[in-house]
Protein backbone atom coordinates (compact mmCIF):
# COMPACT_ATOMS: atom_id res chain seq x y z
CA UNK A 1 0.00 0.00 0.00
CA UNK A 2 1.15 3.54 -0.73
CA UNK A 3 2.11 5.81 2.15
CA UNK A 4 0.85 9.35 2.72
CA UNK A 5 2.89 11.64 4.97
CA UNK A 6 0.63 14.08 6.80
CA UNK A 7 2.23 17.46 7.65
CA UNK A 8 2.31 18.46 11.31
CA UNK A 9 -0.38 21.20 10.98
CA UNK A 10 -2.91 18.63 9.70
CA UNK A 11 -2.08 15.77 12.06
CA UNK A 12 -4.67 16.89 14.55
CA UNK A 13 -7.26 15.81 11.97
CA UNK A 14 -5.70 12.32 11.58
CA UNK A 15 -5.57 11.34 15.26
CA UNK A 16 -1.98 12.61 15.31
CA UNK A 17 -0.91 9.99 12.80
CA UNK A 18 2.02 11.09 10.64
CA UNK A 19 1.94 8.27 8.09
CA UNK A 20 -1.17 6.71 6.63
CA UNK A 21 -1.45 3.80 4.24
CA UNK A 22 -3.86 4.02 1.31
CA UNK A 23 -5.16 1.46 -1.17
CA UNK A 24 -6.00 3.99 -3.89
CA UNK A 25 -4.50 3.73 -7.37
CA UNK A 26 -4.15 7.45 -8.10
CA UNK A 27 -3.96 10.80 -6.31
CA UNK A 28 -7.64 11.63 -6.79
CA UNK A 29 -8.71 8.42 -5.07
CA UNK A 30 -6.02 8.82 -2.41
CA UNK A 31 -7.49 12.19 -1.38
CA UNK A 32 -11.02 10.72 -1.34
CA UNK A 33 -9.83 7.81 0.79
CA UNK A 34 -8.19 10.20 3.26
CA UNK A 35 -11.18 12.54 3.50
CA UNK A 36 -13.57 9.61 3.92
CA UNK A 37 -11.52 8.17 6.76
CA UNK A 38 -10.79 11.58 8.28
CA UNK A 39 -13.68 13.92 7.34
CA UNK A 40 -12.13 16.93 9.12
CA UNK A 41 -9.28 16.87 6.59
CA UNK A 42 -11.65 17.63 3.75
CA UNK A 43 -11.95 21.39 4.04
CA UNK A 44 -8.19 21.69 4.39
CA UNK A 45 -7.41 19.68 1.26
CA UNK A 46 -10.31 20.37 -1.12
CA UNK A 47 -12.16 23.50 -2.18
CA UNK A 48 -15.94 23.80 -2.58
CA UNK A 49 -15.68 22.30 -6.07
CA UNK A 50 -13.84 19.26 -4.74
CA UNK A 51 -10.49 20.29 -6.25
CA UNK A 52 -7.21 20.17 -4.36
CA UNK A 53 -6.69 23.60 -2.83
CA UNK A 54 -4.04 25.70 -4.51
CA UNK A 55 -2.16 26.35 -1.26
CA UNK A 56 -1.76 22.62 -0.71
CA UNK A 57 0.96 20.91 -2.71
CA UNK A 58 1.06 17.19 -3.27
CA UNK A 59 4.29 15.46 -4.14
CA UNK A 60 4.83 11.91 -5.28
CA UNK A 61 8.31 10.89 -4.30
CA UNK A 62 10.20 14.13 -4.95
CA UNK A 63 7.95 15.49 -7.69
CA UNK A 64 5.02 17.88 -7.71
CA UNK A 65 1.89 16.23 -9.15
CA UNK A 66 1.25 19.47 -11.09
CA UNK A 67 4.32 18.54 -13.16
CA UNK A 68 3.04 14.96 -13.58
CA UNK A 69 -0.57 13.99 -14.41
CA UNK A 70 -2.09 16.13 -11.64
CA UNK A 71 -4.73 14.18 -9.72
CA UNK A 72 -4.64 11.37 -12.27
CA UNK A 73 -1.03 10.62 -11.33
CA UNK A 74 -0.77 6.91 -10.58
CA UNK A 75 0.03 5.69 -7.09
CA UNK A 76 1.94 2.42 -6.74
CA UNK A 77 2.52 0.07 -3.81
CA UNK A 78 5.78 1.75 -2.78
CA UNK A 79 4.77 5.35 -3.58
CA UNK A 80 5.34 7.93 -0.87
CA UNK A 81 2.94 10.85 -1.12
CA UNK A 82 3.67 14.11 0.72
CA UNK A 83 1.08 16.78 1.44
CA UNK A 84 2.73 20.17 1.96
CA UNK A 85 0.48 23.14 2.82
CA UNK A 86 1.72 26.72 2.76
CA UNK A 87 2.98 27.92 6.13
CA UNK A 88 3.94 31.51 6.76
CA UNK A 89 5.54 31.52 10.17
CA UNK A 90 8.87 33.07 10.90
CA UNK A 91 8.28 33.93 14.47
CA UNK A 92 4.65 33.43 15.40
CA UNK A 93 3.46 34.97 18.62
CA UNK A 94 0.18 33.98 20.12
CA UNK A 95 -2.10 36.95 19.54
CA UNK B 1 28.93 43.09 -7.51
CA UNK B 2 32.64 43.70 -7.99
CA UNK B 3 34.88 42.08 -5.41
CA UNK B 4 38.39 42.13 -6.90
CA UNK B 5 39.33 45.37 -5.16
CA UNK B 6 38.12 44.28 -1.75
CA UNK B 7 40.90 44.33 0.82
CA UNK B 8 41.06 43.02 4.36
CA UNK B 9 42.77 44.40 7.44
CA UNK B 10 45.00 42.14 9.52
CA UNK B 11 42.18 41.74 12.04
CA UNK B 12 39.75 40.71 9.36
CA UNK B 13 42.14 38.17 7.87
CA UNK B 14 42.57 36.62 11.30
CA UNK B 15 38.82 36.62 11.89
CA UNK B 16 37.96 34.97 8.57
CA UNK B 17 40.92 32.57 8.55
CA UNK B 18 38.77 29.42 8.87
CA UNK B 19 36.83 30.44 5.78
CA UNK B 20 39.84 31.43 3.74
CA UNK B 21 41.70 28.15 4.31
CA UNK B 22 38.82 26.05 2.89
CA UNK B 23 40.11 25.23 -0.62
CA UNK B 24 36.66 25.62 -2.30
CA UNK B 25 36.04 28.92 -0.51
CA UNK B 26 39.28 30.83 -0.21
CA UNK B 27 39.99 34.55 -0.20
CA UNK B 28 37.83 35.15 -3.26
CA UNK B 29 34.63 33.91 -1.59
CA UNK B 30 35.47 36.03 1.47
CA UNK B 31 35.93 39.06 -0.78
CA UNK B 32 32.55 38.38 -2.37
CA UNK B 33 30.95 38.25 1.07
CA UNK B 34 32.47 41.58 2.04
CA UNK B 35 31.36 43.15 -1.26
CA UNK B 36 27.78 41.91 -0.83
CA UNK B 37 24.65 43.52 0.57
CA UNK B 38 22.00 41.30 2.14
CA UNK B 39 18.56 42.40 3.34
CA UNK B 40 17.06 40.33 6.16
CA UNK B 41 13.32 40.86 6.50
CA UNK B 42 12.14 40.02 10.01
CA UNK B 43 14.60 39.81 12.91
CA UNK B 44 12.66 37.24 14.93
CA UNK B 45 13.01 33.49 15.17
CA UNK B 46 14.46 32.98 11.70
CA UNK B 47 16.10 36.40 11.41
CA UNK B 48 18.13 35.85 14.61
CA UNK B 49 20.31 32.97 13.34
CA UNK B 50 20.39 34.41 9.82
CA UNK B 51 21.71 37.74 11.10
CA UNK B 52 24.15 36.23 13.57
CA UNK B 53 25.72 33.92 10.99
CA UNK B 54 25.78 36.46 8.16
CA UNK B 55 27.38 39.07 10.40
CA UNK B 56 29.87 36.54 11.75
CA UNK B 57 30.65 35.34 8.22
CA UNK B 58 31.59 38.85 7.11
CA UNK B 59 28.80 39.96 4.77
CA UNK B 60 29.79 43.58 4.05
CA UNK B 61 26.42 45.29 4.40
CA UNK B 62 23.38 43.90 6.18
CA UNK B 63 19.95 45.55 6.13
CA UNK B 64 17.43 44.63 8.82
CA UNK B 65 13.69 45.28 8.49
CA UNK B 66 11.42 44.87 11.51
CA UNK B 67 8.73 47.04 13.06
CA UNK B 68 8.44 45.19 16.34
CA UNK B 69 9.84 45.63 19.83
CA UNK B 70 11.46 42.87 21.87
CA UNK B 71 9.00 41.04 24.10
CA UNK B 72 9.85 38.52 26.83
CA UNK B 73 7.92 35.85 24.91
CA UNK B 74 10.45 36.27 22.05
CA UNK B 75 13.45 35.11 24.04
CA UNK B 76 12.53 31.39 23.83
CA UNK B 77 13.76 31.42 20.21
CA UNK B 78 14.99 34.87 19.16
CA UNK B 79 18.56 34.37 20.28
CA UNK B 80 19.67 37.81 19.11
CA UNK B 81 18.06 39.39 22.14
CA UNK B 82 18.47 39.32 25.91
CA UNK B 83 16.45 40.55 28.86
CA UNK B 84 18.04 44.00 28.67
CA UNK B 85 16.45 44.60 25.26
CA UNK B 86 12.84 43.93 26.28
CA UNK B 87 10.66 46.80 25.10
CA UNK B 88 13.29 48.15 22.69
CA UNK B 89 12.91 48.18 18.90
CA UNK B 90 14.20 44.90 17.50
CA UNK B 91 16.23 46.51 14.72
CA UNK B 92 18.14 48.67 17.22
CA UNK B 93 18.72 45.81 19.63
CA UNK B 94 19.83 43.59 16.73
CA UNK B 95 22.25 46.21 15.42
CA UNK B 96 23.88 46.64 18.83
CA UNK B 97 24.29 42.88 19.30
CA UNK B 98 25.64 42.34 15.79
CA UNK B 99 28.07 45.27 15.95
CA UNK B 100 29.56 43.74 19.06
CA UNK B 101 29.89 40.46 17.15
CA UNK B 102 31.54 41.96 14.05
CA UNK B 103 32.53 45.64 13.84
CA UNK B 104 33.63 45.19 10.20
CA UNK B 105 30.02 44.95 8.98
CA UNK B 106 27.84 47.93 8.03
CA UNK B 107 24.25 47.70 9.26
CA UNK B 108 21.27 49.58 7.82
CA UNK B 109 18.14 49.37 9.93
CA UNK B 110 14.52 49.92 8.87
CA UNK B 111 12.21 50.20 11.87
CA UNK B 112 9.08 49.85 9.77
CA UNK B 113 6.45 47.52 8.34
CA UNK B 114 7.50 46.42 4.88
CA UNK B 115 4.61 47.38 2.58
CA UNK B 116 3.80 47.96 -1.08
CA UNK B 117 4.82 51.61 -0.77
CA UNK B 118 8.31 51.13 0.68
CA UNK B 119 9.34 47.59 -0.38
CA UNK B 120 10.91 48.33 -3.77
CA UNK B 121 12.78 51.30 -2.39
CA UNK B 122 14.25 49.30 0.49
CA UNK B 123 15.00 46.12 -1.46
CA UNK B 124 16.53 47.72 -4.57
CA UNK B 125 19.93 48.40 -3.00
CA UNK B 126 20.57 44.80 -1.92
CA UNK B 127 21.98 41.77 -3.73
CA UNK B 128 20.19 39.01 -1.84
CA UNK B 129 16.98 38.99 0.21
CA UNK B 130 16.36 36.65 3.17
CA UNK B 131 12.67 36.39 4.02
CA UNK B 132 11.97 35.42 7.62
CA UNK B 133 8.59 37.09 8.04
CA UNK B 134 5.59 35.53 9.72
CA UNK B 135 2.52 36.21 7.57
CA UNK B 136 1.22 35.53 4.07
CA UNK B 137 0.76 39.13 2.84
CA UNK B 138 4.44 39.92 3.52
CA UNK B 139 5.54 36.60 1.98
CA UNK B 140 3.83 37.50 -1.31
CA UNK B 141 5.03 41.10 -1.09
CA UNK B 142 8.67 40.04 -0.64
CA UNK B 143 8.31 37.49 -3.44
CA UNK B 144 6.83 39.92 -5.91
CA UNK B 145 9.25 42.72 -5.07
CA UNK B 146 12.19 40.31 -5.46
CA UNK B 147 10.90 39.16 -8.86
CA UNK B 148 10.23 42.73 -10.06
CA UNK B 149 13.73 43.79 -9.00
CA UNK B 150 15.35 40.53 -10.13
CA UNK B 151 16.83 39.64 -6.74
CA UNK B 152 17.28 36.13 -5.34
CA UNK B 153 15.01 35.53 -2.35
CA UNK B 154 16.09 32.97 0.23
CA UNK B 155 12.87 31.73 1.75
CA UNK B 156 12.34 29.97 5.06
CA UNK B 157 9.18 29.33 7.03
CA UNK B 158 8.33 27.44 10.19
CA UNK B 159 5.27 26.20 11.98
CA UNK B 160 5.27 24.20 15.21
CA UNK B 161 7.68 21.35 14.32
CA UNK B 162 7.92 21.84 10.57
CA UNK B 163 10.31 23.98 8.54
CA UNK B 164 10.53 24.85 4.85
CA UNK B 165 13.47 26.33 2.93
CA UNK B 166 13.99 27.25 -0.72
CA UNK B 167 15.82 29.71 -2.93
CA UNK B 168 13.45 31.67 -5.15
CA UNK B 169 14.04 33.73 -8.26
CA UNK B 170 17.69 32.74 -8.50
CA UNK B 171 19.38 33.33 -11.83
CA UNK B 172 22.17 30.81 -12.41
CA UNK B 173 25.43 31.14 -14.34
CA UNK B 174 23.62 30.32 -17.60
CA UNK B 175 21.10 33.11 -17.08
CA UNK B 176 18.28 30.67 -16.22
CA UNK B 177 15.97 31.97 -13.49
CA UNK B 178 14.46 29.41 -11.11
CA UNK B 179 10.96 29.23 -9.63
CA UNK B 180 9.56 31.68 -7.10
CA UNK B 181 7.01 31.46 -4.29
CA UNK B 182 4.08 31.90 -6.66
CA UNK B 183 5.20 28.84 -8.66
CA UNK B 184 5.02 26.83 -5.46
CA UNK B 185 1.91 28.39 -3.92
CA UNK B 186 -0.04 30.45 -6.49
CA UNK B 187 -2.51 31.83 -3.94
CA UNK B 188 -2.50 32.10 -0.17
CA UNK B 189 -4.91 30.20 2.07
CA UNK B 190 -7.99 32.21 3.03
CA UNK B 191 -7.69 33.61 6.55
CA UNK B 192 -8.76 31.16 9.22
CA UNK B 193 -8.28 28.00 7.19
CA UNK B 194 -4.66 27.28 8.00
CA UNK B 195 -4.11 26.57 11.66
CA UNK B 196 -3.80 29.97 13.27
CA UNK B 197 -1.23 31.20 15.72
CA UNK B 198 -3.81 30.45 18.40
CA UNK B 199 -3.34 26.75 17.82
CA UNK B 200 0.23 27.27 16.67
CA UNK B 201 3.43 28.09 18.41
CA UNK B 202 6.88 26.86 17.49
CA UNK B 203 9.60 24.83 19.15
CA UNK B 204 12.31 27.41 19.90
CA UNK B 205 15.21 25.48 18.40
CA UNK B 206 13.42 24.93 15.06
CA UNK B 207 13.93 28.48 13.70
CA UNK B 208 17.56 28.10 14.84
CA UNK B 209 17.95 25.09 12.55
CA UNK B 210 15.94 26.45 9.62
CA UNK B 211 17.36 29.99 9.89
CA UNK B 212 20.89 28.55 9.82
CA UNK B 213 20.04 26.73 6.58
CA UNK B 214 18.73 30.03 5.24
CA UNK B 215 22.03 31.75 6.12
CA UNK B 216 23.88 28.90 4.38
CA UNK B 217 21.94 29.46 1.15
CA UNK B 218 22.57 33.22 1.30
CA UNK B 219 26.30 32.58 1.60
CA UNK B 220 26.24 30.06 -1.29
CA UNK B 221 24.42 32.51 -3.56
CA UNK B 222 26.89 35.30 -2.81
CA UNK B 223 30.03 33.21 -3.15
CA UNK B 224 28.91 30.88 -5.95
CA UNK B 225 30.21 27.97 -3.88
CA UNK B 226 28.16 24.75 -4.16
CA UNK B 227 24.64 24.21 -5.53
CA UNK B 228 21.85 26.36 -4.16
CA UNK B 229 18.36 25.12 -3.33
CA UNK B 230 16.96 26.89 -6.40
CA UNK B 231 14.41 24.58 -8.04
CA UNK B 232 14.21 22.52 -4.89
CA UNK B 233 12.02 22.79 -1.83
CA UNK B 234 13.36 21.47 1.47
CA UNK B 235 11.15 20.26 4.32
CA UNK B 236 12.24 19.38 7.83
CA UNK B 237 9.92 17.55 10.21
CA UNK B 238 11.56 17.96 13.60
CA UNK B 239 9.13 15.57 15.34
CA UNK B 240 10.10 12.53 13.28
CA UNK B 241 13.48 13.89 12.24
CA UNK B 242 12.68 13.51 8.59
CA UNK B 243 13.93 15.67 5.77
CA UNK B 244 12.58 15.70 2.24
CA UNK B 245 13.72 17.72 -0.77
CA UNK B 246 11.19 18.14 -3.56
CA UNK B 247 11.74 19.32 -7.12
CA UNK B 248 9.85 22.47 -8.08
CA UNK B 249 9.56 24.16 -11.45
CA UNK B 250 8.52 27.46 -12.96
CA UNK B 251 4.95 27.52 -14.17
CA UNK B 252 3.59 29.15 -17.31
CA UNK B 253 0.59 30.48 -15.38
CA UNK B 254 2.67 32.30 -12.76
CA UNK B 255 1.02 35.75 -12.64
CA UNK B 256 4.25 37.65 -12.06
CA UNK B 257 6.74 36.02 -14.44
CA UNK B 258 4.91 33.26 -16.32
CA UNK B 259 3.93 33.36 -20.00
CA UNK B 260 1.35 36.14 -19.60
CA UNK B 261 2.18 38.07 -16.45
CA UNK B 262 -0.67 40.11 -15.03
CA UNK B 263 1.19 41.57 -12.06
CA UNK B 264 3.46 44.39 -13.24
CA UNK B 265 3.76 46.28 -9.98
CA UNK B 266 3.22 45.63 -6.29
CA UNK B 267 -0.42 45.11 -5.31
CA UNK B 268 -2.42 45.38 -2.10
CA UNK B 269 -1.27 42.20 -0.34
CA UNK B 270 -3.66 42.44 2.61
CA UNK B 271 -6.51 42.41 0.14
CA UNK B 272 -4.90 39.66 -1.95
CA UNK B 273 -4.70 37.48 1.14
CA UNK B 274 -8.33 38.17 2.00
CA UNK B 275 -7.53 40.10 5.16
CA UNK B 276 -9.48 43.23 4.30
CA UNK B 277 -12.70 41.46 3.37
CA UNK B 278 -12.72 39.88 6.81
CA UNK B 279 -12.25 43.21 8.50
CA UNK B 280 -15.04 44.99 6.66
CA UNK B 281 -17.88 44.21 9.02
CA UNK B 282 -17.17 45.88 12.35
CA UNK B 283 -17.25 43.90 15.56
CA UNK B 284 -18.60 45.42 18.75
CA UNK B 285 -15.87 46.07 21.27
CA UNK B 286 -15.62 46.80 24.94
CA UNK B 287 -12.57 48.27 26.68
CA UNK B 288 -11.11 46.71 29.80
CA UNK B 289 -12.24 49.80 31.77
CA UNK B 290 -15.82 49.31 30.59
CA UNK B 291 -15.65 45.64 31.54
CA UNK B 292 -14.37 46.61 34.97
CA UNK B 293 -17.26 49.07 35.33
CA UNK B 294 -19.72 46.33 34.42
CA UNK B 295 -18.16 44.11 37.08
CA UNK B 296 -18.24 46.87 39.71
CA UNK B 297 -21.89 47.79 39.16
CA UNK B 298 -22.87 44.10 39.03
CA UNK B 299 -24.26 44.20 35.50
CA UNK B 300 -25.57 40.84 34.29
CA UNK B 301 -23.38 39.53 31.48
CA UNK B 302 -21.54 36.38 30.45
CA UNK B 303 -17.75 36.22 30.08
CA UNK B 304 -16.30 33.71 27.58
CA UNK B 305 -12.56 32.97 27.49
CA UNK B 306 -11.50 31.45 24.13
CA UNK B 307 -7.86 30.84 25.03
CA UNK B 308 -6.29 27.39 25.42
CA UNK B 309 -6.48 25.53 28.77
CA UNK B 310 -2.74 25.94 29.45
CA UNK B 311 -3.08 29.71 29.12
CA UNK B 312 -6.10 29.67 31.39
CA UNK B 313 -3.98 27.82 33.97
CA UNK B 314 -1.41 30.63 33.90
CA UNK B 315 -3.92 33.40 34.53
CA UNK B 316 -7.66 33.91 34.32
CA UNK B 317 -10.12 36.69 35.10
CA UNK B 318 -13.04 34.31 35.40
CA UNK B 319 -15.49 33.41 32.71
CA UNK B 320 -16.22 30.19 30.91
CA UNK B 321 -13.28 28.57 29.08
CA UNK B 322 -14.21 27.55 25.53
CA UNK B 323 -11.05 27.42 23.34
CA UNK B 324 -11.47 29.05 19.92
CA UNK B 325 -11.36 25.74 18.00
CA UNK B 326 -14.30 24.40 20.03
CA UNK B 327 -16.48 27.52 20.06
CA UNK B 328 -18.85 26.42 17.30
CA UNK B 329 -19.48 23.05 18.92
CA UNK B 330 -20.14 24.70 22.27
CA UNK B 331 -22.37 27.50 21.02
CA UNK B 332 -25.24 26.15 23.16
CA UNK B 333 -23.25 27.26 26.24
CA UNK B 334 -23.07 30.86 25.04
CA UNK B 335 -25.95 33.08 26.12
CA UNK B 336 -28.10 34.75 23.47
CA UNK B 337 -30.21 36.91 25.77
CA UNK B 338 -27.70 38.86 27.85
CA UNK B 339 -24.54 40.70 26.79
CA UNK B 340 -21.56 38.38 26.28
CA UNK B 341 -17.94 39.54 26.47
CA UNK B 342 -15.45 37.33 24.61
CA UNK B 343 -11.78 37.50 25.56
CA UNK B 344 -8.45 35.95 24.63
CA UNK B 345 -4.83 37.00 25.17
CA UNK B 346 -4.81 40.16 23.08
CA UNK B 347 -8.16 40.30 21.29
CA UNK B 348 -7.40 38.55 17.98
CA UNK B 349 -8.79 35.08 18.67
CA UNK B 350 -11.85 36.50 20.41
CA UNK B 351 -12.63 38.51 17.23
CA UNK B 352 -12.47 35.28 15.23
CA UNK B 353 -14.76 33.54 17.71
CA UNK B 354 -17.29 36.40 17.51
CA UNK B 355 -17.12 36.41 13.73
CA UNK B 356 -17.81 32.67 13.58
CA UNK B 357 -20.63 32.79 16.11
CA UNK B 358 -22.29 35.74 14.34
CA UNK B 359 -22.02 34.12 10.93
CA UNK B 360 -23.12 30.64 11.95
CA UNK B 361 -25.69 31.35 14.65
CA UNK B 362 -26.66 34.99 14.19
CA UNK B 363 -25.50 36.22 17.60
CA UNK B 364 -26.09 39.96 18.12
CA UNK B 365 -24.99 40.33 21.74
CA UNK B 366 -21.26 39.62 21.57
CA UNK B 367 -18.55 42.10 22.60
CA UNK B 368 -14.84 41.69 21.95
CA UNK B 369 -12.60 42.59 24.90
CA UNK B 370 -10.19 45.07 23.34
CA UNK B 371 -6.56 44.19 24.08
CA UNK B 372 -7.59 40.94 25.76
CA UNK B 373 -6.55 39.70 29.17
CA UNK B 374 -3.17 41.42 28.81
CA UNK B 375 -4.84 44.86 28.62
CA UNK B 376 -7.05 43.90 31.57
CA UNK B 377 -3.99 42.98 33.65
CA UNK B 378 -2.17 46.16 32.59
CA UNK B 379 -5.02 48.50 33.40
CA UNK B 380 -7.18 46.80 36.03
CA UNK B 381 -5.30 44.05 37.87
CA UNK B 382 -1.52 44.55 37.48
CA UNK B 383 -0.89 42.01 40.29
CA UNK B 384 -1.94 39.14 37.99
CA UNK B 385 0.60 37.09 36.02
CA UNK B 386 1.30 38.22 32.45
CA UNK B 387 2.57 35.80 29.86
Amino acid sequence: MATVIIPTPLRKFTNNTARLEVKAGNIHDTIRELTTNFPDLKKHLLNEKGEVRSFVNIFIGNDDIRNLQQEKTAVKEDTVISIIPAIAGGSPDQP
Amino acid sequence: MSFENINFSKEELARYNRHIIIPEFGLEAQQKLKASKVLVIGSGGLGSPVLLYLAAAGVGTIGIVDFDVVDDSNLQRQVLFGINEIGKPKVEAAKRRLESLNPHVKFNIYNTHLNSQNALDIIKDYDVIADGTDNFPTRYLVNDASVLLNKPNVYASIFQFEGQVSVFNYTDKNGETGPNYRDLYPVPPPPGLVPSCAEGGVLGVLPGIIGSLQALEVIKIITGVGETLSGRFFIFDALNFETRTFNIKRRDDNPINGKNPTIKELIDYEQFCGMKAVEEKPIREITVRELYDWQVVGKKFQLIDVREPHEHNIVSIGGKLIPLATVVNNADKIDKDIDVVVLCKSGVRSRKAIRELEEKFGYKNLYNLKGGIIAYIDEVQPELTKY
